[in-house]
């Protein structure tokens, strides 16, 4: 039976991991170099680095931590922030990412996704929906959380399966860094009206926001930072508390 | 000296640094004259049967490796490189694989509500004894990132099964030749001591 998953986030600027609240107010969370370390140690069952700065200098600095997880973390690697390119995405690949994550360029360019799935295949692209709930209804937002669009978070979903995306990361913008629960509604809105595995971002501040999703919705994974980044919290302990409400979770020996 | 054939596709590099950490030495081999000098290959890839086949025949592998694997060299496919060892494929279009095990590679199907690409943690709970999967327990899990699966015309050729809406070949071998289609490499430590036994092979079964 194919487990759920519990991914920790991290998100980096400069070369430093950070974390916000609602896209905003980051501060310095340390050392990632550190941080992955210990996720490796605690065998998370993988790990998605994400840049916020989208500047070369920070992106050069994506590439370097990547790289160095590569050699010392026997996990599936996940990379994104600001991939505008093919050659983005060869340069993380090249460096020990297995996926890429594209958010705002799925948008802006989605003819990269379908690239992307074409040459690397599927499972090779994990496309980012960025939303926002409002009175008129939630909306995808792009470039970090400082753009709107008109896109509906649902159809959106629809077409960027369709373009070639083999996973998606859905992540509630409204919810980040507020460590109240995930916006279950839209993950499961999502999750059952797609084809493709659903990673759920945005909002969970202790273990019972973890079983909520994986046990009332279809999402195939929880994503958290907070939660991991503020307080004892670790993966070990996430697995064998979900585990012990009957949600299947990985078994490591 | 283990081998990675490097034919330009998938994270190669993920396969030479587990090695690595283990303390085994792994170089990547840019064409069939370096694999000669190393007792052991890998055949890793992520990417379309396709694409990879392609890959395969341009920098001579298609052409070497039924020579190189014939004096029971052992040799590992894992993923799409398990796949490619197979005769057919259907992914993006009918095209021949390597022929190394008798087979074809078909679309996964799994009942409802499982989703395709098949992504994440999955265990072995149906597997035979095999050199590979020495001290690998049944419920123990690995991961797993596929949409494709491979059909062996043997059972003879099936090692381990895994479920998923239900079962599928997560791995086979014949001879010296075996395939894991989830990835040893990202599996940790279960995944480690499968690394470990490839090493450790015979190419018997």
């Amino acid at each position: 039976m194919l487990k759920k998953r519990v991914i920790p986030v991290l998100l980096l600027r400069d070369g430093r991991m950070v974390k916000g609240v609602e896209f905003k107010n980051y501060r310095d969370t340390g050392n990632p170099r550190t941080a992955v370390r210990i996720y490796s140690a605690q065998d998370a069952d993988e790990l998605v680095f994400l840049d916020i700065q989208a500047t070369l200098e920070s992106r050069s600095a994506l590439v370097e931590i990547v790289r160095e997880a590569s050699t010392e973390c026997f996990m599936p690697l996940a990379a994104g922030g600001g991939i505008r390119t093919i050659e983005d995405v060869r340069q993380l690949l090249s460096a020990g990412a297995d996926k890429v994550v594209v958010t705002t360029a799925a948008v802006t360019t989605p003819r990269l996704v379908t690239e992307i799935a074409e040459k690397y295949g599927a499972q090779c692209v994990v496309a980012g929906i960025d939303f926002r709930a409002s009175a008129e209804g939630a909306k995808v937002w792009i470039r970090c959380g400082t753009e709107p669009t008109e896109l509906d978070p649902v159809a959106h979903a629809k077409r960027l399966v369709a373009l070639g995306a083999g996973e998606l990361f859905l992540n509630a913008i409204h919810r980040d860094g507020r460590m109240q629960g995930y916006e279950l509604e839209m993950a499961t809105r999502v999750a059952s009206s797609v084809s493709v595995p659903v990673i759920v971002s945005g909002g969970a501040g202790h273990f019972m926001h973890l079983a909520e999703l994986l046990r009332d919705t279809p999402a195939s994974a929880a994503a958290c930072a907070s939660l991991f980044h503020f307080g004892d919290n670790n993966p070990i302990r996430a697995r064998s508390f979900l585990r012990n409400l009957g949600i299947p979770m990985r078994v490591l020996k | 000296m283990i081998g990675i054939i490097d034919y330009g596709l998938g994270n190669l590099a993920s396969v030479r640094n587990a090695f690595e950490h283990l303390g085994h030495e792994a170089r990547l081999c840019a064409a069939p004259g370096e694999a000669v000098l190393c007792d052991r290959l890998v055949l890793p890839g992520v990417g379309s049967f396709h694409a990879g086949m392609l890959a395969l025949e341009e920098r001579g592998w298609a052409e070497a490796l039924p020579d190189l694997v014939a004096e029971n060299r052992p040799l590992l496919g894992i993923c799409l490189g398990m796949q490619l060892l197979f005769d057919t494929g259907e992914e993006n279009g009918p095209s021949r694989g390597l022929g190394l095990i008798p087979g074809t590679v078909v679309r996964l199907a799994p009942s409802e509500p499982h989703k395709v690409p098949h992504v994440g943690w999955n265990a072995l709970p149906q597997m035979r004894r095999h050199p590979l999967l020495d001290g690998i327990r049944r419920h123990v899990d690995f991961y797993f990132v596929h949409s494709y699966h491979c059909i062996p015309a043997s059972q003879d050729d099936v090692i381990a099964f895994c479920d998923f809406g239900g079962p599928f070949v997560a791995a086979a071998a014949r001879d010296n030749i075996a395939g894991m289609q989830f990835h040893p490499e990202k599996s940790q430590p279960s995944g480690m001591r499968i690394l470990e036994n490839f090493v450790a092979w015979n190419g018997r079964c």
